[in-house]
């Protein structure tokens, strides 16, 4: 575990450094002189938007299943946990689990602590949630929309309920489900800015620490670029994905 | 017990504090929703224009609002716009300093991130209007611009509406967005309450209750309005 | 011979009526030329009690507070009392959001670039508080151990540029970071002295632990660059406060100690 801290720590500085180095001839000098804490706060970004993307992915497929196919309780409660989150701001969610819960201390939530005694966890705790109440309407939108007679099909010929998901619903729904998809995780990339708030170091709180500094305007039109550059790299991603699959079937 | 003491109204409790915050959320929300429509339809209509000159900055526009953080957005638009705008109007000799008020400011920055992605809804619903409707307004009399009240704009009303609704609950949540920039809306009153009293679980717990009792009331409103658009429009299925 | 006697008679008339209409818009210019504008615009955080803070009834109270309205008074002008952000609180003072800032701000380089200051009005050193039995005799002590501050202070600055070994917090309000050192999830906090020394009253378990860091740091009113009479009114009503006893007042309505 420390080990791994390490090495991401590592990662980032050593990242940074080359980054900056690269493109120092181009950058002003303002950008320049938080260029290797910009970079740090960017990979800071990337990394919880992977790590909630995957985490947030994981959730939100029994979630959807729970929301099309269901018992009625089943149903019922995946409804209140994405209606819960899809219903209340990001931001408030985030002060609720870090600053609200949080405040019981150390003592009162025992083995929780080790996730919510850390702000980046917390981060990656709170987006994952708010990220997997979205994606789960998404595939549930994908999943009621293949044609029922797909899965009669693949039951009348002898696939099992899961084999039926898995190679007959499942990608079906994902590719009906997948421009949504794609734009919540840009809308969770631009969410992630708000963990700054609980103080973690990424690109925006790294931002905010710099402006806090030298007040210099200019410093917010860079992070702005950065972000942008942040969006075009996942958007060309997901274009990728997508041509590569279209071509594969 | 102590949680309905701490939201008494008046002087000793935060009761008041919050149903004004939650009151501001609103009213920024609906400001917002206002003059974001009017910019969304401008940026919509710039969008389909065929002038290269016209469409192709505002692509460049939406693209950069669309892909910056609302956070950050709004953080420049209230230390930028004030600063940019007196440069301005000193350039023109107008006046020496401009002030904008914070709730201008905070409803500025929500509408240009919610025209950015009104823009869209809009022009998909200007393409769902089949060309023949326009033509045969035209043919039975009517100017281009008759046309276009009488004809388009309510049909494209129905194809914009479940989308803007969408936009709206994103709106609402956004809002709190406002409380960074110590706009006393419901989020910034919850803190606020919740550092003083230093409970901050219980405020946050029912400042989010507000949000999610104003985003179901949304709901309803939603659904009627999509049955209100789809008047006259038989139904396909069901 | 008549003609041009009117004539002049009317050039006279209107050059006094011009000169009445200019001297009535130069009027209000000419109480500017003090540099005080009134209302004069004030902005606090309101979340630093007990300097700046807001209570139930949603007002700003404290001792920044009190001394923006002793000051008011007795430069004779009204006082407008705005919250803002701690973040935002300099940029908005550019920006013409209000005149001054009355927030416990220190006077430094950094802040001496972009904006001036009037004053001193109390000075300050930092402390480090930390729960009750915290070892902590030197800086070595802080190695391997989450500090935390208020994001754009001086105690962050001081934390940033002089911990190597341990990790600094940054928070938005220092209300936030009390909750935290309460939570567990900071060690330490490094803070003005007055301010902890209000909270340390306010809760039992934690103390002042190390010695005091001095670091010189004196507490002004911030005002937009090169507004000298604004700056010179705000020194001689500071001045004035200190003499008339009124400062005294709102000193000992909070410390018992004279903070100046």
């Amino acid at each position: 575990m420390s080990n791994l801290a390490d090495f991401w720590d590592n990662v980032r500085e050593q990242a940074s450094v080359s980054v900056c180095e690269a493109v120092t001839f181009a950058t002003p000098e303002l950008f320049d002189r938080g260029c290797e804490r910009l970079i740090e706060g960017a990979i800071v970004t990337i990394g919880l938007l992977v790590v909630s993307c995957l985490a947030g992915f994981c959730i939100a497929v029994p979630l959807s299943l729970a929301r099309a196919f269901g018992a009625p309780w089943l149903s019922r409660t995946a409804w209140a946990y994405t209606y819960l989150f899809r219903g209340t701001p990001l931001l408030i969610q985030l002060w609720l689990i870090y600053f609200g819960v949080g405040s019981l201390g150390k003592d009162l939530l025992g083995p929780v602590w080790w996730l919510l005694g850390d702000a980046e966890r917390v981060g990656l705790l709170v987006l994952t949630l708010n990220t997997s109440a979205y994606v789960a309407e998404i595939l549930r939108g994908g999943f009621v929309n293949v044609p029922a007679d797909q899965r009669e099909a693949a039951m009348a010929s002898g696939m099992s309920p899961f084999l039926t998901l898995r190679r007959v619903l499942f990608p079906q729904a994902l590719r009906i489900a997948w421009p949504a998809y794609g734009n919540e995780i840009i809308l969770l990339l631009k969410g992630s800015a708000l963990v700054s708030t609980i103080t973690v170091l990424d690109l925006m709180g790294q931002l905010r620490t710099l402006f806090s500094r030298s007040y210099a305007l200019d410093l917010f039109l860079y992070g702005a670029v950065l972000y942008l550059i942040l969006v075009l790299i996942v958007t060309g991603l997901l274009r990728g994905i997508e041509r590569l699959w279209i071509r594969a079937s | 017990m102590e949680g309905l003491s701490l939201l008494a109204l008046g002087a000793d409790g935060w009761g008041d504090e919050l149903l004004r915050g939650a009151w501001l959320t609103l009213q920024l929300a609906l400001v917002t929703l206002f003059f974001g429509i009017l910019l969304g339809l401008l940026l919509a209509a710039a969008r389909l224009s065929s002038w290269k000159i016209i469409r192709w900055p505002c692509m460049g526009w939406l693209l950069v609002v669309r892909g910056t953080p609302e956070f950050l957005v709004l953080l420049l638009i209230y230390f930028g716009l004030d600063r940019y705008l007196s440069q301005i109007l000193r350039f023109l000799g107008i006046a020496e300093q401009f002030e904008l008020p914070r709730f201008a400011g905070a409803v500025v920055g929500l509408a240009v991130i919610f025209s950015a992605y009104a823009a869209e809804i809009f022009r998909g619903a200007w393409r769902a209007v089949p060309k023949g409707q326009m033509e045969a307004a035209v043919a039975v009399g009517m100017s281009p611009l008759a046309g276009f009240w009488r004809v388009r704009m309510p049909q494209m009303w129905r194809f914009a509406i479940p989308g803007l609704g969408n936009l709206w609950m994103v709106l609402l949540k956004d809002t709190s967005l406002a409380a960074v920039i110590a706009l006393n809306e419901l989020l910034r009153m919850a803190k606020i309450a919740g550092e003083t009293t230093r409970d901050p679980l219980f405020f946050f717990a029912v400042a989010a209750l507000i949000y999610l009792f104003m985003t179901a009331c949304s709901d309803l409103v939603r659904l009627w309005l999509e049955r209100r658009a789809r008047r006259g429009v038989r139904a396909v299925a069901g | 011979m008549s003609s041009i006697l009117t004539r002049r008679a009317l050039g006279a008339a209107l050059i006094l009526v011009v000169s009445f209409a200019v001297a009535a818009v130069l009027a209000p210019q000419a109480a500017k030329a003090q540099g005080v504008p009134d209302p004069l615009r004030i902005a606090t955080e309101g979340a630093y009690p007990p300097f700046n803070n807001v209570n139930s009834k949603g007002e700003l109270v404290g001792f920044d507070v009190d001394i923006a309205k002793t000051i008011c008074k007795a430069m004779r002008v009204k006082c407008k009392l705005v919250a803002q952000d701690w973040d935002g609180i300099l940029p908005g003072l550019v920006a013409n959001k209000y005149d001054a800032v009355i927030a416990s701000m220190s006077i430094t380089a950094e802040r001496q670039q972009i904006v001036d200051f009037a004053g001193p009005y109390y000075s300050n050193y930092l402390r480090l508080v930390a729960p009750k039995g915290t070892a902590i005799s030197s800086m070595a002590d802080l190695d391997g151990r989450i500090l935390g501050a208020q994001r754009a202070t001086v105690a962050a600055q001081w934390a940033e540029d002089n911990i190597r070994g341990g990790e600094v917090k940054l928070y938005d309000t220092q209300t936030a970071a009390y909750s935290d050192l309460e939570s567990g999830r900071v060690h330490v906090l490094v803070s003005d002295v007055y301010p902890a020394h209000d909270w340390l009253q306010t809760v039992s378990g934690y103390e002042f632990v190390g010695p005091r860091i001095d670091i010189d740091d004196k507490i002004g009113i911030a005002i937009r660059k090169g507004e000298t009479d604004l700056k010179n009114a705000l020194d001689k009503a500071i001045e004035q406060i200190r003499n008339n006893g009124e400062y005294k007042k709102v000193n000992e309505k909070y410390f018992p100690f004279d903070i100046y």
